[in-house]
Parts: structure tokens; C-alpha cells; sequence
């Protein structure tokens, strides 16, 4: 059935399903056929379903297109146009280009997807089991679970996928071989093939422009191999080599980046001289070096080779972006992001403002180096270059420190009161020290009467009388009041050990649902508060549909724990809950 | 630490120091006491500049009246600001150390091209152009001419340096270009202007060869540097090369062209002005004929073309009579040049003294050697009389004028040679006149005799005996320190022959060998796979290099090498080299290695540090030779044997291994630095060779690695990096190569007693170092 939504983009008549005359409908995202006189749609495919196409071979009467599905169904199409063989082709060749522009986007979007996810979710048990807690039990959408809960595992998948690099001689790998009949045999892999399209991309483009419609693979290889990309010495001379045009566009982008300079002033060969000699001034010296060999096979094939190895060496330049860069800023970058990798240790409780100034104090060292001004980077490489490990050090820290700080440093996250944000709202008193500034010894006079205070606390502020406490313990000890249900065993022995997974999955879940809770607070922008108020309801759904269930089977078959065991996660609940509807009645407050 | 050097306290930056170090400041110290020059050989890498600078400075500390000021050469942009880098870090040891820092001045001056503020201007990437549309907003009457109309456009920042700027000295503190730039900056002044007028106050003035060693520059920039002055030069091995660039002079074809072009517009000029203002000219001639020097009324805004002669020679005097007049001095030099090009209607190789030629210019054309003298010096009165601006056009012209002034300046130490074709192509007529100075020490007497104290320092001075000759001066201290290293971090090897037995070298009748290319190959392809990260290849020139990449392309050699590192390419284009450099460095920063050849000689092997991962080995294929058969190289061989008594052969090796030491200790840039060092021809295993490596190579060529096919040296170079890639701490290095400052003075302690005991005199010891 057609949707009013779905485009056809290509509606072709005279095909033939099963001996039924009809028309093909190649769609947005499916393939349809529709029989003569009819309005519903015999054949349906979705392009996710089709695994590939097939063609019947040139030369055979019948002109057919067979998809073959995933599940191994074909649907075989046949052409039938009444103006002759070439129509028909003409046409099975419309369609097949298009299928075959728009089945590799389905392709890949749903086989990569679903594997990965089902890979990631295989080598995490957990997740898996937080995957089956809660998205099967419908606490969450997948979307959800994956864009939210399983984030870092997604992308930490991604990264796992190493790159393969492409060898500084693939082209050599290729070997011709003689084929005895005064011809030569190259040997083309599927590998070799990447690592040309990866190194060159103009060949890559020229791939795409001409095969298969202008000429078939072989011919384009045979050409590429009579190319200069392969004879080095060759010069580009003949207009009617599709590779010149490669050729050019090389050059001009080599030549862009040789305008752009070398980036470090050390390097930079035009910068070098200070005072270059007037013009006719000099001698002997230079005049040897200058002498140009007038031989442009050769210039033109030592720059081939230079820009050959510039080309590989590009391909895994997007893997680990210019090192250089990196020893520049680490220096600088060190400080800034260790520190909020320190604040994140402390995020658990700590409001999500900080964790967003702390990311974006993290982010912006990273880019600053390139934005920085030239000279900065400049002086970082001087100074780096100046450097003598052994010597030490210049003795310099102090002032450079200050020197450094202020020069142009990308600015830090600043809090004005540290330890507050370190430890929360705490009890003033306790930290009033902290404004002044003792020397160690105080500190750890301080510390001693301190720690010896704490052994007689309780006695000098006198919470509990001795009496009550020894009661209290009588109480608490097996066999007191307060230990009726217990036995002198664990817990681990009482609850049978399905349940103590169940609790465990639970606890996991939970928890995994919690921190996501938390991190919303505050909710300073809009997104956040309506990811909090879904947050909220997650955990409404995740207390009926798993919290409840398991609390009652509890009751039923474990009767003297009863609660006693999910009485800790009902509290974290609770404490949700609580901070939440205070959130709530706040805002509706502010509002009024 | 603070150490004392004879007695001297000297506040080095550094918690440790080398030994050498240490020896380095004791013969500095002696130098500087003796009032005299030295030349210093110490390997690169043993931080020579920091070691230089903070003698000097406690020096100037503790004598300020015997030094006032050091100036410090250096030869590449990065290097100048290397050396600002030191300086500074010095200062802010002393600053942290002292109770009351010293209030030293130290700056760094470099050409507008860097310094540069001006928002349009300093756009331009050529230095000319720079310098030339600098000079089109700043000449003196450009600016009067502003004056009597706002529409003129002149440079916010020149003007504000010349309204407030000249009065106030710059801050006392030190200053490295990008300093300048943003002091420039937030005073509204002219950083380059600023620098050159803060050079005469300053006490520590950094900056390029060229500054002092070429006279047309010297001469408008260096003028007023007081004669107690400490002069270094550092990276001085080529210095006599820069002293034979600056006053060398190449006219061919075209450049009688140009000038003859940029004649005729100034004979049109003339004219026009005649017409409308003939004050203008009038005004000139009578100043010729009062003979005010042109100097007096000059500003230094206008100072772009200077004599090329040493100042000590220009004639002090009035203009000659028959070339004051403007028209006069056109004619004069239409015929100069038409000399010239009927000079260089020549079907043979002519060579000539500057005598002869004079000679032969009066009996031709009637010109006598005193208009000629002064042609520079009126040609540079008559263009700013003219107001010209844009010197790109007269570029020719001034050439011309140089050349007349210098070969009627010079009669001894330079010759004349007018090729009429390129050796490679005697068919095509390509007439050159060369103008050529034969002796270094002509452009560097007057810095021998104005300054001091002159420090001639390098990694590679060796054979040292050569310089003092050359340079025709005489040192007090002439030293060569070896680098003292706890482990052998450098290995030198002669490989001289193939895996074939074949004997490999790039003399002139085996180097088109394909037996010698292959095997070159093959040692670099071995070396390629036993090495880790970067190595760098050195070819003898250009058109070997290519020639060779060629062949072993044919071979399947460049295929092998690619299997294990990329390749990368020296070009005779400088901005290309420079990109491929730059990814060259990033191949080797992320673990993929590579092999980049160049050329000794070129801008690669003079430049650019190779240290650590960088280049772990550096090979030098065949000794690099100067092409021997240049006419001009054999005018200098004659000269130097005549004046000199240096054989032909002892100057070109001299030149050839002081170029290989120079490529080679490109791979080792400190003592926690390891390189191998590959010398690819079998030449360098001969005495004669051998011996004049610098000291600090020579020490660790052992003979038995001195006749080594490819695969012994391979397998030597296995076992040795193996051993270099143990851990390597300062302890290990404490006490041998690196001394604290106990360690220093219990060594200093143990020197006296046995000096007591008169075991050992002092210079022996500080030798042995």
C-alpha cells in the first residue's frame, strides 16, 4: 500500500511478475509492482529486506532483475518493453542504477545498527541484563536505552573499530607479472583497491564518474595502471588519459597546502633566511645546489613520490590528528583537564551546572592551541626545543608559571568556594579553619587533638547515656528485639540465590536510572527539565513494573525479610521522588 | 646553579651542567680577559648558546667597563630565536636569584619582514616587498609630503615611534620579536624601528650575520656598536662563505636589460622634473658641490641602498665633477653599462683582475676609477631625489652601480670571470659576468679589528687551523671540546663497500655506476628496516640526488623502501621542502617512519635539527665535495694558495668534511639523543679524511668500524640500538657527563691540588675535556 508520504522515483512500465503484466515502482524506500488494472500492490520489498540484485547476463532473450531478500525469497522481474531488446534494457538499466544507488544507504544503515548494537550489548553482560530489565519490560524505548543508558558503550564501540592503515608500498604489492603472451598481468585485491580510493581520492571520484556507465572495472584498472600514479616516470602528456585530470587536481591540492606554509617556524625552509642577499649578490657556494639538472622526468618524479608518501601519510592523519599539536598543548592542557577529571569524581551528588562548566573548561583546551595566537605556539616550540632533559629544568618555574598563566591561557573553571563544591553544604563550623593558614606543625597539632577528641566524642557530648547504649547494643545483638528475624547469618545465606540476582539486577538498574535522575539537577534549561520529568516517570514505571513485582514475591516466599530488602531501594526512591516534587512545587511557585 | 670560572660567579640557568660545559666558560673567560678572538669547537647539543650567554653576561656583570655590549650572530630565523629563548630564560634565573637583577637590555633585530606591524604591509611574504612598501610610507618625503596634504598615506606606527618613541628607551627586559611586535603594538610604535635605534643602547643585541658582515647592510645598521664588545658567532662553519656572498656580484644578460630599461625611465624622470621643478636637481648638485655628504641630511627611513663596500673604504670626498650632474651621471652609466654588454659578447671564458678591467674600462670608454666609486652613492642620491619608491624596477640598476663601485673599490682579493655559456649546455649562449670575492677576509677584517673580543663558535669547526687562515686573524684561544657521554650515544661507521664486495663511493668516475646506486640503495633499504622512526639521507648535490632517486627507481629499490618508510623528498623549491618536511616530522610523530633524502649544502642540512625519533640515522652518501670545476671555486683555490699557502687539496677537503660533520650532526642534538652516522664512501676511511672529523666524531670511529660492508654495519647497528633503548636516567649520567655543582667543585678541588703538586698545567686538563 502506497503512503502519500513515499515518493516514486522511478515508475516503470511493461515488467512482468510471474507472468503477470505490471508496472515497477522503484520508491523512496521500497520496491513495489503493481499488476495491470489493479490498485494494490502485488510485491512489496523494502530495500532493508533486499540482500542484493542480480542481472541476467547480456546476450540471454529474456531481460530480468531478480532481488534477492535477506530471507532467501527472490522476486524475479521481468522487461518486457515493446520496442525491442535495447528498450528493454535501456530500461532494466534504469532501474538497476537506481537500486543500486539506494540499496547500499539501507544497507548499511540497518545491518550495521542492529549488529553493532546486538555485538555491544554480547560483550556487556550487564548492559544486556539493564537492556532486558528495562527495555523489554517497557520501563524505557530502546531509543531511549541506547541514546541515553548504553551512550558510552555505543561509542566506545566505535572506536574499537581500527582503522587499517595503508601501506607506504601497496602499490608495489601489486607486481606485475608477465603473462607470457607479451602482456603483463597486475594483481588487484579488494585491499589494494581501498588503499588506492583511501590515498587518492581523485581516483576514488573518477571510480565513481566512470564505472560502470562510461567503462567497465577492468578497463579503468588498465588505465590506472598505465597511469602516472603508477609509472612514476611518466609524465601526464596526453589529454586523453583520464588520470590527468587526477593528476592536476593532486597538484593543486599539494599546492594550496604548500601555500599554507609549514605551520612550524622551525621547519618553515622560506623563513629561514633573515636578510636574503640583494638580487645578483652571491657566489660560489649556492651556485652548486642551484644548478638546475633541467631534467623533469626526474623533478616530476621525486615530487610524486613525495606527494605519494604526504597522501598515505594523510589517510591515518584523521586517526591521530598532528602529534605535534598535542605536544604542544600538553603541556598546558594537563592542568585544566585533570582538574576536571577530579571534579568529575565528585559528581555523584554534586549539582549537573558544575559538570557543565567542568566540560566545557575540559573542551576548551583542546581547541585553544589552534586558536591561540602563532606566537604562543611558537614559544611552546622554542621553549621545547631549548630544552635539555638532563640539565634539568631551567630554573625558571616560579616566574614562568606566572608568566605563563596569563599569557593568552584558555580560562579555567573557577569556583569561588572550592571546598563547598568538593563536599557540599556542610556544617560551617568544621571548615572555619580553613580561611587561615597554618603552618604544618599547627596543622598537625590540630590534627592529633582532633583525632583524640573523636575517640571521646560521644561520652563529652554526652548523645546517649551509657546505660541506653549497652541497652541499645543488647538490643541489636542476635537474639535482641531489634534482631528478631536474624539468624547469626548473612543475608546471603537467608535469601536464595535467584533472588539475590534479581536484586542485584535490580540494583543495577535501579541505580543506572538514579544517576541519570540526578545528573538533571538543576535543570537549568528547558531540555533538562523535560528529561528530568521523563527521568521521573522512568522511575515511577521502573517501581510498578519491576520494584512491586519483586517486592510481592518477596513477601510471599521470603516472609522474614519481607521488605527488609528492598526497604534501601525504596529510599533511594523516595529521595528521588521527594527532591522531585520539590523541584516541581518550586517551579510552579517561580511561575506564579 | 652559580658557579665561579676563575673566579668569576656566573648564574647558569640550569640545576646541572655538562662538564664541557664548564671547560667552555674557562677558555670563554680567558678570551674575554685577554681581549682577544677565539674559535670554540663544541659538539651541538651540549647547550652551547646557554653556556655562551651566561658567561658573557656575568662577565658583563662583573667588567662592565670591559664589555659593554654583546652582540650574538646566528644564521637562521629559528636559531636567532632560540637564542632570545635562552636569554630569557637566563633572565628570569637572575631575576629569581639576585637580589638586585641586573638591568640588562637585549633585543633581537631582524628584517621588517618579521617585524612588521602594519596591518597591510606585513601581509606581503617577500622581504623586498616588504621592505618596499614600507619604504613607500616612511621615506622622509613621503612624509613631508603628508604634511601638506592628510591624503598621503604614511604608517600610524612609524610615526608614533618617531613622535615619542626616539626620546624613551625601551624597558630594560628582553625582548624576542614577537616581544617586540606586541611592545610595538601597545605603544603605537614601530617594532622595527624601535629595534633598530634600541640596538645602540641596548646591551645584548641578537641578531643575523648579514647585519655585520654584509657592508650594505652593516653600514646603515651596525654603525654606532662600541668597540667593547663581545662578537659571537655561532654556526659559524660557513662564515667565510657568507663574507664571500656578500660582496660577490653575478651580472648576466638580463640584468643589462633591466638596467638599461630602468635607465631610460630615469633619463625620463629627469626630464620630467627638469620641467616642472628644476630646484630639485639644482639643490642635489650644489650639495655634490659643497660636497655635503649625503649622510648628514639622511634619515634612516631612506637608508635602503648603502655602499657595498667596507666602510673603511669608501672615499670621503666630493663627488667627482663630471658625474654631479644628473644627466651627466645617466650618460655616465649608459655607457658603463653598454661596456659591460660589449664585455659580455664573449665566446670564450675570460678571466681578469679587477685591475685589468679598469683598465680596459679607461681605454674603451674613458672612465676613470674615481666616478666609478662613487656610482653606488650618486645613484642612491639621484633616486631619492627623484622620490622613487618602488625599488623593484631599479634593482638592476643598483646592481650595476655596486658592481662599478666594488671593482673599482677592490683591486686585491676579488677576480672577474664572464662565462659565455653554462658548462652543460655550451650551446646556448648564457653570458655571465661573475664579480667574485675570493678572500672571506676581506668583509670579515673590519669586524676583527672594530670589536673586542670576536667568539667564532660551531658544533663542526674542525680542522680548526683552516679558519684563522682564511679568516686572516689571530685567536688567543682555539679549542675543540669532545662531548662527554655516559653511554656511546652516537655511532659513526664507514661503510665501504656493498654486500658485493663492491667498493661504493661517489667519486666522479663511480657514481654513475649502477653496482654503487644499487648498493647505495640497498645499505639505505638495510638501514631502513634495522632502524626505528626517521632517517635522513644526504646526497653530495642536487644532481646526484635525483639522478640516483631515478635509478633506484628503475632498480625496485624505492618499492622496497616504501615497504618499511615512507619517502620524502628534498626539492629544489623551498616552500615544497618545507611542506614535505613538515610531513616528514608528522611520519615520524606518529610511528610510521620515514627516510628523507637531502642535500649537504642545501637549506635542509643547514637549518633544520633532525633530534631524537627525528632522525635515529643519518647517512652520507659519498663525501660532499664543492663542484670542483667551477671557475670561480679555482680563482678562490689559486688565491688561497698564493696568499695563503693552503693547498688546493687541503681546502677542499676542508670544506668537504666540514660539510659532512655539519649533515651528520644533524642526527644528535644532546646527550640523551642516540643517532648512527653512516658515512657511505669508502674516501672517508682515508687518514686525510678521517682525521679532520670534528673531535667529537672522530673519538668514537673506531678503526675497526671504519671498512664495513652493508651488513656489518647493520648488524653493528642492531646490536648498538638495542643497547641504546635501555632506559636512560640522569643518575646513570650524574658524576660522567652531567656534574652538579658539589660534583663540579670537588672536581675543581682535586685540579688544584694536583696543579699544586705540579702534575698537570691547567691547559692540559681544560684540553682533555
Amino acid at each position: 500500500m502506497t503512503t502519500s508520504s513515499e515518493d516514486v522515483l522511478l515508475q516503470m512500465g511493461e515488467v512482468r511478475y510471474k507472468k503477470g503484466d505490471g508496472t515497477l515502482y522503484v520508491m523512496n524506500e521500497r520496491l513495489a509492482w503493481m499488476a495491470e488494472h489493479r490498485d494494490t500492490v502485488t510485491v512489496s520489498h523494502r530495500y532493508a529486506d533486499i540482500k542484493t540484485q542480480k542481472i541476467s547476463p547480456e546476450g540471454k532473450p529474456k531481460v530480468q532483475l531478480q532481488v534477492v531478500l535477506h530471507d532467501g525469497n527472490t522476486s524475479t522481474f521481468h522487461f518486457v518493453n515493446r520496442q525491442g531488446m535495447p528498450a528493454m534494457l535501456a530500461d532494466r538499466d534504469k532501474v538497476k542504477e537506481l537500486l543500486q544507488q539506494l540499496l547500499p544507504n539501507f544497507k548499511r544503515k540497518v545491518d550495521k545498527d542492529l549488529e553493532d548494537k546486538n555485538r555491544v550489548l554480547m560483550e556487556n553482560p550487564n548492559l544486556l541484563q539493564l537492556y532486558k530489565d528495562l527495555v523489554i519490560t517497557k520501563v524505557l524505548t530502546s531509543d531511549e536505552f541506547w541514546s541515553t543508558h548504553a551512550k558510552d558503550h555505543a561509542l566506545k564501540k566505535m572506536g574499537k573499530s581500527q582503522e587499517i592503515g595503508v601501506s607506504g608500498a601497496f602499490l608495489a604489492d601489486i607486481k606485475p607479472q608477465t603473462d607470457g603472451c607479451n602482456g603483463l598481468k597486475y594483481n588487484l585485491t579488494s585491499d589494494v583497491i581501498h588503499c588506492i580510493f583511501k590515498t587518492y581520492p581523485a581516483v576514488k571520484r573518477k571510480h565513481m564518474e566512470n564505472v560502470p556507465n562510461k567503462m567497465p572495472e577492468s578497463e579503468f584498472w588498465t588505465k590506472f595502471f598505465q597511469s602516472h600514479y603508477f609509472h612514476r616516470d611518466r609524465l601526464t602528456a596526453g589529454t586523453k588519459d583520464i588520470f590527468t585530470e587526477c593528476g592536476k587536481i593532486d597538484d593543486q591540492a599539494l599546492k594550496a597546502a604548500v601555500q599554507k606554509g609549514a605551520g612550524d617556524p622551525l621547519l618553515d625552509l622560506k623563513k629561514f633566511e633573515d636578510v636574503p642577499l640583494e638580487e645578483g649578490f652571491g657566489s660560489v657556494a649556492g651556485d652548486r645546489n642551484v644548478v638546475n639538472s633541467g631534467n623533469i622526468v626526474h623533478q616530476n618524479m621525486i615530487k610524486r613520490f613525495n606527494q605519494h608518501s604526504i597522501m598515505v601519510l594523510k589517510t591515518c592523519a584523521n586517526v591521530n590528528f598532528a602529534p605535534s599539536t598535542m605536544t604542544n598543548g600538553a603541556n598546558k592542557a594537563t592542568g585544566p583537564v585533570s582538574q576536571s577529571a577530579y571534579t568529575n569524581g565528585f559528581n555523584g551528588k554534586a549539582s549537573s551546572t558544575a559538570t557543565a562548566t567542568a566540560t566545557s573548561g575540559k573542551s576548551q583546551p583542546t581547541d585553544a592551541p589552534m586558536e591561540s595566537d602563532e606566537p604562543n605556539a611558537k614559544k611552546q616550540r622554542l621553549i621545547e626545543k631549548i630544552h635539555y632533559e638532563d640539565l634539568g629544568d631551567p630554573m625558571t618555574e616560579v616566574n614562568d608559571e606566572s608568566s605563563n598563566g596569563d599569557v593568552g591561557q584558555p580560562k579555567q573553571f573557577e569556583l569561588s568556594k572550592v571546598e563547598r563544591y568538593l563536599n557540599g553544604p556542610v556544617q560551617h563550623g568544621m571548615y572555619e579553619n580553613h580561611s587561615e593558614k597554618f603552618s604544618l606543625e599547627d596543622v598537625q597539632d590540630k590534627l592529633v587533638r582532633n583525632s583524640e577528641s573523636w575517640l571521646n566524642r560521644s561520652v563529652q557530648r554526652g548523645v546517649i547515656c551509657p546505660k541506653a547504649a549497652v541497652n541499645a547494643l543488647g538490643e541489636l545483638s542476635p537474639g535482641g528485639t531489634l534482631m528478631r528475624g536474624f539468624q547469626e547469618q548473612s543475608a546471603g545465606q537467608l535469601v536464595p540465590s535467584d533472588f539475590q540476582r534479581e536484586l542485584r539486577h535490580l540494583y543495577l538498574s535501579l541505580s543506572e536510572l538514579l544517576k541519570h535522575f540526578w545528573n538533571c539537577f538543576p535543570p537549568t534549561t528547558e531540555e533538562l527539565e523535560a528529561k528530568l520529568q521523563r527521568m521521573h516517570d522512568t522511575l515511577q514505571r521502573f517501581k510498578m513494573a519491576k520494584l512491586v513485582p519483586f517486592e510481592n514475591r518477596a513477601m510471599h516466599e521470603l516472609s522474614p525479610l519481607r521488605s527488609s530488602l528492598t526497604q534501601h531501594m525504596n529510599q533511594l526512591l523516595g529521595t528521588a521522588n521527594s527532591k522531585f516534587v520539590t523541584w516541581k512545587e518550586r517551579k510552579l511557585r517561580n511561575n506564579r | 646553579m652559580k658557579l665561579s670560572i676563575d673566579g668569576l660567579l656566573v648564574y647558569f640557568p640550569y640545576e646541572y651542567i655538562y662538564p664541557e660545559q664548564y671547560a667552555y666558560m674557562l677558555e670563554l673567560k680567558r678570551t674575554l680577559d685577554a681581549k682577544g678572538h677565539c674559535l670554540l669547537e663544541m659538539p651541538s647539543g651540549t647547550g652551547k648558546t646557554a653556556t655562551l650567554l651566561s658567561l658573557i653576561v656575568a662577565y658583563m656583570i662583573e667588567h662592565p667597563e670591559t664589555i659593554r655590549k654583546l652582540i650574538y650572530c646566528s644564521r637562521t630565523v629559528p636559531e636567532i630565536e632560540k637564542v632570545i629563548a635562552e636569554l630569557q630564560n637566563l633572565m628570569v634565573y637572575y631575576e629569581r636569584e639576585c637580589v638586585k637583577p641586573p638591568a640588562m637590555t637585549g633585543l633581537v633585530l631582524s628584517s621588517r619582514k618579521n617585524l612588521c606591524i602594519h596591518p597591510e604591509v606585513s601581509k606581503e611574504r617577500e622581504g623586498k616587498a616588504v621592505d618596499g612598501k614600507c619604504y613607500g610610507l616612511t621615506a622622509s618625503y613621503i612624509r613631508d609630503k603628508h604634511e601638506m596634504d592628510n591624503e598621503t598615506p604614511i604608517c600610524q606606527y612609524f610615526e608614533g615611534f618617531s613622535l615619542e618613541g626616539k626620546e624613551s628607551t625601551l624597558p630594560v627586559g628582553i625582548y624576542s620579536l614577537d616581544d617586540l611586535k606586541e611592545y610595538g603594538r601597545s605603544r603605537n610604535w614601530c617594532p622595527y624601528f624601535l629595534a633598530r635605534y634600541a640596538i645602540a643602547h641596548a646591551q645584548i643585541v641578537v641578531y643575523s650575520y648579514h647585519y655585520l658582515l654584509d657592508p650594505k647592510i652593516a653600514q646603515v645598521v651596525s654603525k654606532e656598536m662600541t668597540r667593547e664588545s663581545c662578537v659571537v658567532f655561532d654556526e659559524a662553519h660557513n662564515i667565510d662563505n657568507v663574507c664571500i656572498d656578500s660582496m660577490s656580484v653575478k651580472i648576466n644578460r638580463r640584468t643589462v636589460e633591466r638596467s638599461t630599461n630602468a635607465l631610460n625611465q630615469l633619463t625620463k624622470l629627469v626630464q620630467e622634473i627638469r620641467e616642472e621643478d628644476t630646484n630639485r636637481l639644482n639643490e642635489e648638485y650644489q650639495r655634490m658641490v659643497q660636497g655635503l655628504k649625503d649622510a648628514s641630511v639622511q634619515r634612516e627611513t631612506d637608508m635602503i641602498m648603502a655602499n657595498p663596500v667596507l666602510p673603511n673604504d669608501v672615499l670621503i670626498e666630493v663627488v667627482p665633477g663630471n658625474i654631479r650632474n644628473a644627466d651627466h651621471f645617466l650618460s655616465f652609466l649608459r655607457r658603463f653599462i653598454e661596456f659591460i654588454k660589449t664585455r659580455l659578447r664573449v665566446h670564450h671564458v675570460v678571466q681578469e683582475s679587477p685591475a685589468g678591467f679598469l683598465k680596459d674600462i679607461s681605454a674603451k670608454i674613458c672612465i676613470e676609477r674615481k666616478p666609478l666609486r662613487f656610482c653606488a652613492e650618486r645613484l642612491s642620491s639621484l633616486l631619492r631625489t627623484l622620490e622613487i619608491t618602488d625599488m623593484t624596477d631599479y634593482g638592476a640598476l643598483t646592481l650595476i652601480t655596486h658592481f662599478a663601485t666594488l671593482v673599482s673599490t677592490y683591486t686585491k682579493g676579488f677576480t672577474i670571470i664572464i662565462e659565455p655559456f653554462d658548462d652543460k649546455t655550451p650551446t646556448v649562449s648564457n653570458p655571465i659576468l661573475h664579480f667574485s670575492c675570493v678572500d672571506s677576509s676581506i668583509a670579515m677584517a673590519p669586524v676583527f679589528s672594530r670589536f673586542q673580543t670576536v667568539v667564532i663558535t660551531s658544533g663542526t669547526l674542525s680542522p680548526m687551523d683552516m679558519y684563522p687562515k682564511i679568516l686572516d686573524f689571530d685567536p688567543v684561544v682555539m679549542s675543540s671540546f669532545t662531548m662527554t657521554l655516559a653511554r656511546p650515544c652516537l655511532l659513526p661507521m664507514i661503510v665501504s663497500k656493498g654486500n658485493d664486495q663492491v667498493t661504493i663511493s661517489s667519486k666522479f668516475e663511480t657514481r654513475e655506476d649502477t653496482a654503487v646506486i644499487r648498493n647505495y640503495g640497498q645499505l639505505l633499504v638495510e638501514v631502513a628496516k634495522t632502524v626505528p622512526d626517521g632517517i635522513v639521507c644526504f646526497f653530495t648535490s642536487y644532481l646526484y640526488l635525483e639522478s640516483v632517486v631515478a635509478s633506484w627507481y628503475d632498480q625496485g629499490i624505492v618499492d622496497t623502501l616504501l615497504r618499511y618508510k615512507l619517502l620524502f623528498i628534498e626539492t629544489q623549491d623551498n616552500a615544497e621542502t618545507s611542506y614535505a618536511l613538515m610531513n616528514y616530522v608528522k611520519a615520524c610523530d606518529c610511528g610510521r617512519g620515514a627516510v628523507l633524502l637531502a642535500v649537504a649544502r642545501g637549506k635542509v642540512s643547514e637549518g633544520v635539527d633532525f633530534d631524537h625519533h627525528y632522525g635515529r640515522a643519518v647517512l652520507m652518501f659519498g663525501i660532499p665535495y664543492v663542484y670542483t670545476q667551477s671557475r670561480i671555486l679555482k680563482a678562490r683555490l689559486d688565491y688561497l694558495r698564493d696568499q695563503f699557502q693552503i693547498r688546493e687539496n687541503d681546502f677542499l677537503t676542508f670544506d668537504a668534511m666540514r660539510h659532512a660533520a655539519q649533515c651528520v650532526g644533524r642526527a644528535l642534538r644532546g646527550k640523551t639523543d642516540y643517532g648512527i652516522m653512516i658515512f657511505a664512501d669508502k674516501r672517508f676511511s682515508r687518514q686525510d679524511k678521517r682525521s679532520r672529523l670534528p673531535k667529537w666524531i672522530q673519538e668514537h670511529l673506531v678503526d675497526s668500524f671504519c671498512n664495513l660492508s652493508t651488513e656489518e654495519a647493520v648488524q653493528l647497528a642492531r646490536r648498538w640500538l638495542r643497547r641504546m633503548a635501555q632506559p636512560f636516567t640522569r643518575e646513570d649520567q650524574l658524576g660522567i657527563s652531567l656534574l652538579t655543582l658539589a660534583q663540579l667543585e670537588n672536581m675543581e678541588q682535586e685540579k688544584l691540588e694536583r696543579q699544586a703538586q705540579g702534575k698537570e698545567g691547567v691547559g692540559g686538563q681544560v684540553q682533555e675535556l
